[in-house]
């Protein structure tokens, strides 16, 4: 008897993943690589562009993007059983623009140079995909714990890419990474000049798109 | 003529999409087809077209510093701007919501053609950047009305454009690593570099 009520949840958590332990790793380690939420979920790629001129917006915008998501899921997951299905958009938006609100005061408090620099892109978590993607599709069927681990995998793969493109970007547009001048001068004497395209839009694109190349030829990822 | 120009700096040389990456998500995931994809822009201009100036007069009217005083005297300190984020989504969420009823009740063609696509749009970041940069730029209202519906207007052009590229390479040899979400990277990449050649232009 006791063995078939443990074996219930068993049962329930296998239809997502195999064993318990397991999947919790397993759904921290996915979003990291394989199940990336930029480079495979096409998800939260507009901030992904925006901020990353140099690495030291890109790490800001990786924290706080980690802070938001993991507060959201353990919120929604904690309540998840009381928001009626109809509004409950309504109900996540909410949350995540009052956790936006704060991480915006915190900024502009303790960090302003970068508030200014980040400008409105703070407050566009609040319409990140990433955000909302992994409220709809774990935290509204997971349990609390799952759901922070899960947070904490999808905001760290969030913000590896963003400071492994921000890295590129302030190497090759301003020679430079975390605002120290790594290019020495005596190539610059020597006729070098600073890729400015890198710096803007359309070098954030085409880089993008060559690391997701990249990255899916490493994990095997194709579509269609 | 500086509406005019307003206009022509929104659609092409500050493209809300190609030179502020807003609504990229929706921009990638519909633009397989150009029949999607144009009724997708127009929903987008239709709805930014609306919220832009709506969320003028609730930031005007509402929430910025000093702006309550017309309630009575003794609230001209009072500062809600920090409520913008939370009353802007609710604005957005709320007026989609209704645009979908009001649209669904009386124009069924219409409503077959944009429907689908309303819900998608409160998540769409070029909605809340619209009415964010309208805060930021301190626009007035006819400013903010012709912003609104110039910003949609170039984020339509590009999604077109994109998903008449994507219809075009859709039996090219890609590598199989490129294809889909890659590919389509590099050529926004390629269509940003053409719309940088308006940057300048004025009237």
């Amino acid at each position: 008897m006791a063995d078939a009520v443990a074996a219930v949840p068993q049962q329930q958590v296998k239809e997502r993943e195999p064993l318990f332990s397991q999947k919790n790793r397993q759904v921290l380690r996915d979003p990291l690589s394989d199940n990336n939420p930029i480079t495979i979920q096409v998800l939260g790629i507009c901030s992904a562009l925006a901020v990353t001129t140099q690495v030291k917006p890109s790490l800001v915008m990786g924290i706080a993007v980690v802070f938001v998501v993991l507060f959201s899921n353990l919120i929604i997951s904690i309540i998840r059983k009381i928001i009626p299905n109809n509004v409950r958009i309504i109900v996540q938006m909410t949350v995540v623009a009052s956790l936006v609100v704060v991480v915006d005061q915190v900024l502009k408090a303790y960090a302003f140079d970068v508030s200014r620099q980040l400008s409105v892109f703070v407050a566009l978590i609040i319409t990140n995909c990433i955000i909302m993607g992994r409220l709809e599709a774990f935290a509204m069927v997971n349990k609390p714990w799952p759901s922070v681990l899960d947070a904490f995998g999808n905001g760290f793969g969030y913000a590896l890419v963003l400071l492994v493109i921000g890295f590129f970007r302030e190497l090759l547009g301003s020679g430079s990474v975390f605002g120290l001048q790594v290019i020495p001068q005596g190539l610059y004497d020597a006729g070098y000049v600073d890729n400015g395209l890198m710096v803007l839009a359309p070098g954030a694109f085409i880089l993008m798109g060559l690391l997701i190349w990249a990255q899916r030829k490493m994990s095997g990822y194709a579509e269609e | 003529m500086e509406l005019v120009n307003l206009a022509l700096k929104a659609i092409f040389v500050e493209n809300i999409l190609l030179a502020f990456f807003l609504g990229m998500c929706s921009f990638l995931a519909v633009s397989k087809q150009i029949k999607t994809a144009i009724g997708l822009g127009f929903a987008v201009i239709f709805v930014l077209g609306i919220t832009v100036p709506l969320n003028w007069v609730v930031h005007e009217f509402l929430l910025k510093a000093g702006s309550l005083s017309w309630v009575s005297p003794q609230m001209e300190t009072v500062d809600l701007s920090f409520l913008n984020y939370i009353a802007f989504i609710a604005v957005i969420a709320a007026m989609v919501q209704l645009v979908e009823m009001v649209i669904e009740k009386t124009s069924t063609a219409l409503y077959t053609s944009l429907g689908i696509y309303l819900p998608l749009i409160t998540v769409n970041c070029a909605i809340l950047g619209g009415s964010l940069f309208m805060v930021e730029r301190s626009y007035n209202f006819g400013e903010s009305v012709v912003f609104g519906l110039s910003s949609g207007v170039g984020w339509a052009l590009a999604i077109v454009a994109l998903a008449s590229i994507r219809e075009k390479i859709r039996y090219s040899q890609v590598p199989p690593a490129l294809r889909g979400l890659g590919i389509t990277m590099l050529l926004t990449g390629l269509m940003s570099i053409g719309f940088m050649s308006f940057s300048g232009i004025q009237l």
